[in-house]
C-alpha cells in the first residue's frame, strides 16, 4: 500500500513522461480558467467587500447571452463572423447593464449593511440570472460559436519519449488569452486613474470617498470588469465543452482557489488557480485509481485546506491582526 | 385582539377556499410530470420533458383526454436533484396523482418505499432500480421496457460480437465511464460479474456531477489504460463532454458504446470526430408516424409546445413520447379493467400490470413500427425487451444491428437476488398483497 502511494506514482511519471507532461498541461489549462473565475471574485471583493456568489452564474449567463443572441440573429438570417462579433458586443453591453443594475438595485441600497446581507444579495442575483437566462435563452446546452469568433480548432501534437503530447489549439488559445487578460488587468489597475482609484477604494472606502472618488462609479467599473472576465471564461470553457448550466458548478471550483490564494490577491488567484488545477489533475491521474478514482471533486478542497494549515490567510491574503 | 381577528379571518378564508376549490376537478386525471428544464442535466431533461408533455397534450386536444377524461398535466422542476424531487412528490401526493415519473434514479430510489404506502405507482421508464422489474416484490414500481442490467447485457453481447465471440474478450480491458450517482453505479455489480465470468479487466472511470464538463483527467486515464472497448452510462452534460474528450484523445469511436441516453445534440457537438459513436435504442426517431403527425398538428404547429420545431422527432424527444405512451396505456388499461372513467393511482397500478402494447395496439394508436410490442404482467414489471445498436453518422443516428435480446440467463438470477436483498435489507418490506388481475 505504501509503495502504491509513495513510490509507484513517481515510477509511472518517470516511465511515461509524455503522460506526465500531458497531465500537467491539462491541469494548467483548467488552472488558468479557474484563476480567471477567481479573479472575478477577487476584483469585486477588493472593491466592494462583497463575496460575489453570482460570479459562477455570470460565466454561464454571459456565454449564454453570446450564443443565444447569435442564434436569434441566425433566425433573422444573419450569421457568420459578423453576427458573432455583433453578438459579442451585445453580450458586453448586457454585462455592462448588469453591472449598472447591480450597483443601483443591490449595492447602493445595501451600503453599510453587514457583509452577510450583501452575500445573500448576491445569492439573489444568482437565482435571478439563472431564471432570466433560462427564460430568455432556454436551459438546453448550446454550442459555443468558436469558429465564428476565429478561435482555433484542431490540435498540435509532438512526440516525446516514445509517446506523444497533444495540445488542443483551443486550450493554447485559452491559456494565451487568460495570460493577456491578467497582464491587461494588472496594467489597468496599476497605471490608469480608475485603476488607482479602485486600489484606493480597496484599501479604505472612507479615505477614498474623502478624496473625491466616486464609490458608485468604481463599483460599476469593477462589476463590469468581472463581467468581461466571466464572458471570456465562458467563451473558453464553452468552446472546450458546451455552454450549459453545468458550467456554473465548474465555476465554483474557484472557491478552493480563493481559499488557497486569498480573497484579496490577484497574484493569489493566479497562483492558486494553477496549484489547484495541476494538483487535482495529478491527484486524479496518479493517485485516484488507488481509491476507485473520482477524487477530483473534493481533492481541490483538500489541497486548499492543506495550505491553510501553514498559511491561514491564504498564500497571498492579507494577514489579519486584530487587537483584543 | 386585532391580530387575533385577522388570524381567525385568514384561517376561515383559507379553510373556505380549500373547501370550495379542490386541488383538481373530479372529472380530470392528474398526471404530474417531474421534469428538469434547468441545471446541469437540462440538456437531456428538456427534450424528454417536451416529448412527454406534447404527446399527452395532443391526447387532450385531439381526443379530449383518455376515455373522454381530460388529463391534468403539471410539471414540477426537480433539476435532477433528489431532494427537490422528493419535495415535488410531497407537493403533488395530496392531489390524487395516478402515477409519478421521477426521471432520476436517485429520486426513484426515494419514492419506491413511498409508492405502496401512498398508493401512487412509480413509472421509471428504463431507469431506476433494476430489481424493481420483479412485480412480486415491487408491486407499485414499473421500469419497462429494459433495466440498466438488460442494457449492459445487450452491450456485452454486441461487444462480444465485435471481438469475434465472448471468449475473445478474455484478457482484454473494458473501460466504464459513468455518472458517479445511483444511475451510473447501478450496472456495476453486473459488470463485475461479467468481468469475473469472461475474464476481462474492468476499469472504472467515475465522473462526479461537478466534473461533468471537466473530464480531462478521466480521459487521460483512458489513454493510459488503453481499454479495448469503452462503455458509457452518462446523463446531462456528461455525455457531450465525454464524446468530445474521446475524440480529443483519439479513442476509436467504433469501440465506444453507450447506454440509451445520448441524443443528437450530445454527438453533434463533438463534430466530425464523433462519427461511429454508438448507443442503444429501442424506438424510432422522426415524425413519420400518424401519432407524431398529430402531435405536430395539435401541439407543435398550434404553438403549444416549448420544443424547437426544427428538432421535432429527435431521439430524446421521441423517448419522452415513448414514456407518455406508457402513461397513456396504463391509464387506458385501468379504465378498461375498472370500468371507471376517472381512475386512481391504485387503478393505474393494475392498468400498468395489464399493459399489452401489441402490434395491433401500436397500429391503433398511430405508432405502428415505432417500437417493438411490450407486455407486462404481475410478476414482470419490465418486459426485458430487445434493443438495437445505432451509430452516429455525423448528422443522424443509423441503426446498425437487429434488435439484440438481453441476456436473461445472466440478468434474471441477479434481479431475483437483488429484489430479495432489497426486501431483506429494508426491514418490514411488505409482502405483496395486491391481487393480480385475471388477464395478467
Amino acid at each position: 500500500m505504501l509503495y502504491s502511494i509513495f513510490i509507484d506514482p513517481f515510477v509511472q511519471m518517470a516511465g511515461a513522461p509524455d503522460l506526465l507532461v500531458q497531465t500537467i498541461w491539462e491541469g494548467t489549462v483548467s488552472g488558468v480558467l479557474y484563476a480567471l473565475i477567481a479573479l472575478g471574485f477577487v476584483l469585486i471583493y477588493k472593491a466592494s467587500g462583497v463575496f460575489n456568489y453570482a460570479q459562477g452564474i455570470m460565466v454561464v449567463f454571459s456565454a449564454l447571452t453570446l450564443v443565444g443572441t447569435y442564434q436569434k440573429l441566425g433566425g433573422l438570417g444573419f450569421s457568420g463572423p459578423g453576427a458573432a462579433f455583433l453578438a459579442l458586443a451585445f453580450a458586453l453591453l448586457v454585462m455592462f447593464i448588469l453591472a449598472v443594475t447591480v450597483e443601483r438595485v443591490v449595492l447602493r441600497p445595501l451600503v453599510n449593511q453587514p457583509d452577510i446581507i450583501l452575500l445573500m444579495a448576491t445569492f439573489g442575483v444568482t437565482y435571478f440570472l439563472i431564471g432570466f437566462g433560462e427564460y430568455v435563452f432556454g436551459g438546453e446546452p448550446k454550442q459555443m460559436i468558436a469558429e465564428q469568433l476565429f478561435l482555433p480548432k484542431g490540435a498540435t501534437e509532438f512526440q516525446m519519449a516514445g509517446g506523444f503530447v497533444q495540445l488542443q489549439n483551443i486550450d493554447v488559445a485559452a491559456a494565451v488569452i487568460a495570460v493577456i487578460m491578467i497582464i491587461g488587468l494588472s496594467a489597468f489597475f496599476q497605471y490608469t486613474r480608475i485603476g488607482r482609484a479602485l486600489r484606493a477604494v480597496a484599501d479604505s472606502h472612507k479615505a477614498a470617498l474623502s478624496v473625491g472618488i466616486s464609490l458608485n462609479q468604481i463599483w460599476i467599473v469593477v462589476w463590469f470588469t468581472a463581467g468581461i472576465v466571466a464572458l471570456v471564461t465562458g467563451i473558453m470553457w464553452g468552446a472546450r465543452s458546451n455552454v450549459s448550466f453545468a458550467l456554473e458548478v465548474v465555476a465554483l471550483k474557484a472557491l478552493p482557489v480563493l481559499i488557497l490564494g486569498g480573497l484579496t490577491s490577484i497574484p493569489g488567484a493566479i497562483v492558486g488557480g494553477l496549484i489547484i488545477g495541476i494538483g487535482e489533475k495529478l491527484g486524479e491521474f496518479y493517485w485516484g485509481p488507488l481509491v476507485g478514482s473520482g477524487i477530483e471533486s473534493w481533492l481541490a478542497y483538500v489541497i486548499a485546506l492543506a495550505f491553510l494549515l501553514f498559511r491561514p490567510q491564504g498564500l497571498f491574503g492579507d494577514k489579519i491582526i486584530e487587537r483584543i | 385582539m386585532k391580530h387575533l381577528k385577522s388570524l381567525t379571518a385568514g384561517v376561515a378564508l383559507a379553510a373556505g377556499l380549500g373547501a370550495a376549490a379542490p386541488a383538481f376537478a373530479a372529472d380530470e386525471i392528474f398526471v404530474p410530470l417531474f421534469t428538469y428544464r434547468t441545471g446541469p442535466f437540462a440538456g437531456s431533461g428538456v427534450p424528454i420533458a417536451d416529448g412527454m408533455k406534447d404527446y399527452l397534450t395532443m391526447l387532450n386536444e385531439r381526443d379530449g383526454g383518455i376515455g373522454g377524461v381530460k388529463l391534468k398535466l403539471e410539471e414540477c422542476e426537480t433539476g435532477y436533484d433528489t431532494k427537490k424531487g422528493v419535495e415535488c412528490y410531497e407537493s403533488i401526493k395530496g392531489k390524487n396523482p395516478v402515477m409519478t415519473n421521477p426521471w432520476s434514479t436517485g429520486i426513484t430510489l426515494q419514492l419506491i418505499p413511498k409508492a405502496g404506502v401512498d398508493k401512487i405507482p412509480v413509472l421509471s421508464m428504463a431507469y431506476g432500480l433494476s430489481a424493481a422489474a420483479r412485480g412480486d416484490t415491487f408491486p407499485w414500481v414499473f421500469n419497462p421496457p429494459n433495466t440498466y442490467w438488460d442494457g449492459l447485457s445487450i452491450i456485452m453481447k454486441y461487444i462480444g460480437t465485435q471481438a469475434g465471440g465472448m471468449d475473445k474478450l478474455k484478457g482484454k480491458t473494458i473501460g466504464y465511464i459513468y455518472l458517479d450517482a445511483g444511475f451510473g453505479k447501478e450496472p456495476i455489480p453486473l459488470f463485475e460479474q461479467y468481468a469475473k465470468d469472461v475474464g476481462f479487466t474492468l476499469k472504472l472511470y467515475p465522473v462526479g456531477a461537478t466534473e461533468m464538463q471537466n473530464q480531462s483527467a478521466q480521459w487521460l486515464n483512458v489513454r493510459r489504460d488503453k481499454p479495448d472497448f469503452m462503455v458509457m452510462y452518462g446523463w446531462g452534460a456528461l455525455n457531450p463532454t465525454a464524446i468530445k474528450e474521446a475524440v480529443k484523445i483519439g479513442y476509436p469511436m467504433d469501440k465506444f458504446v453507450s447506454i440509451w441516453w445520448p441524443g443528437e445534440d450530445d454527438a453533434r457537438s463533438a463534430g466530425e470526430g464523433a462519427k461511429g459513436f454508438k448507443t442503444l435504442n429501442w424506438h424510432a426517431v422522426g415524425a413519420d408516424f400518424p401519432a407524431m403527425q398529430d402531435v405536430k398538428k395539435y401541439v407543435v404547429d398550434a404553438g403549444k409546445s416549448l420544443y424547437p420545431k426544427e428538432k421535432f422527432g429527435e431521439l430524446l424527444y421521441a423517448r419522452g413520447v415513448y414514456n407518455a405512451i406508457l402513461i397513456a396505456e396504463g391509464i387506458s388499461q385501468a379504465q378498461k379493467i375498472t370500468g371507471k372513467k376517472v381512475v386512481t393511482g391504485e387503478d393505474v397500478r393494475r392498468g400498468l400490470e395489464q399493459m399489452d402494447l401489441s402490434e395491433a395496439r401500436l397500429k391503433e394508436i398511430g405508432l405502428a413500427g415505432f417500437t417493438a410490442p411490450l407486455k407486462l404482467s404481475c410478476a414482470d414489471h419490465n418486459g426485458h425487451r430487445a434493443a438495437f445498436v445505432q451509430e452516429w453518422t455525423g448528422t443522424a443516428w443509423k441503426k446498425v444491428t437487429d434488435p439484440i435480446e438481453p441476456n436473461l440467463q445472466v440478468v434474471t438470477p441477479l434481479l431475483d437476488g437483488a429484489a430479495k436483498d432489497y426486501a431483506e435489507k429494508n426491514t418490514g418490506w411488505p409482502k405483496r398483497t395486491e391481487v393480480c388481475d385475471k388477464a395478467s
